[in-house]
């Protein structure tokens, strides 16, 4: 793991760039915390390249735009990953589903 | 800014439909081993930690609260952050009185202490700021809300590759009970360029 933060992902440009506020990075709701650190580690320990995912990024924030949706940023962040998983064989979406049901029912409480 | 591991809050409003996707997410690829909560936990750590000014606040802080400290880092900047275990950067601290105000430029580039305050923003970078910051500070001051009395003299520092320019911020009035780490929330990255002042808590709460 990296200590210190790879500038390829704090530098990204354009309408990828990371939400900042006061140059810091901004996670309007924990979720949006998560989903950064997961995408970021991944990509650090070599699932898959950085810029693998930030060109899903791209694609997925130009396709709401011309959709007009009005998905945040992270919302975004997250189509985008779960496509790039998708892609690499790395993610059933019936089992993301599946497990999504299972928390929101109350079957299951935490990750482990 | 931890989502997995809380228990009981029944107090709270529903969790997301999008909160309890990223949840299920993360579960499925732990029991796949391709990722560990306490690696995210580390991710977003070090990403909040040193993306953004949080070092130099410190630093500002610091001088704030110590005069023999506050000395040091106007005699010698680069020792001085070295204390506090940043570095990599020779860099020249500028103080604000209440008949100076200092702003920092860099007419070439870019040239910023990142290791202090994290990214330079675009207007940093932009030809506008680096022209009219030492053509016409005063009017570009203004436009970033800092309106000076006439009487105040503006120092540009213009950075390069070789040394770097911090501004060491007024302390604002009303803090004396503050602590260091209190002060420390107050800094904003403008204020250390110079485009900006430390407002009151009350102030910078809004």
């Amino acid at each position: 793991m990296d200590a210190v933060p790879s500038r390829e992902i704090a530098d990204m440009k354009g309408a990828a760039a990371l939400p900042r506020k006061n140059g810091e990075l901004v996670f309007d709701e924990a979720w949006q915390g998560r989903i950064f650190g997961m995408t970021v580690a991944m990509s650090h320990d070599a699932c898959f390249a950085w810029r693998d995912f930030q060109s899903h990024l791209i694609d997925e924030i130009g396709h709401a735009e011309r959709e007009g949706e009005s998905s945040t940023y992270y919302e975004r962040w997250l189509h985008a990953f779960e496509q790039l998983l998708a892609d690499k064989g790395l993610l059933d979406a019936v089992a993301l589903d599946e497990r999504t049901r299972e928390f929101e029912s109350g079957r299951r409480d935490d990750v482990f | 800014m931890s989502g997995t591991h809380e228990h009981g809050h029944h107090h709270r409003e529903p969790e997301s439909v999008l909160s309890l996707r990223v949840r299920a997410l993360e579960s499925l690829l732990v029991e796949k081993k391709l990722v560990s909560s306490e690696a995210i936990d580390r991710v977003v750590a070090t990403y909040e930690q040193d993306i953004g000014p949080h070092n130099g606040a410190k630093v500002v802080a610091r001088a704030w609260v110590d005069p023999a400290y506050r000395a040091r880092l106007l005699a010698d900047g680069t020792a001085a952050i070295e204390e506090l275990g940043f570095g990599g950067v020779d860099l020249q601290v500028v103080e604000n009185t209440p008949g100076v105000h200092n702003l920092v430029v860099c007419t070439l580039c870019s040239c910023y202490p990142h290791a202090l305050i994290g990214l330079p923003p675009v207007w940093y970078k932009s030809f506008e700021y680096r022209s009219r910051a030492v053509r016409e500070p005063r009017v570009v001051l203004r436009e970033f809300g800092v309106d000076l009395p006439e009487s105040t003299e503006i120092r540009i520092w213009d950075s390069s590759a070789e040394l770097r320019y911090l501004v060491l911020p007024e302390r604002p009035a009303g803090t004396e009970r503050l602590g260091e780490a209190e002060l420390a929330k107050l800094v904003t990255r403008d204020a250390m360029i110079g485009v900006a002042v430390v407002k009151p808590p009350a102030a910078a709460a809004r």
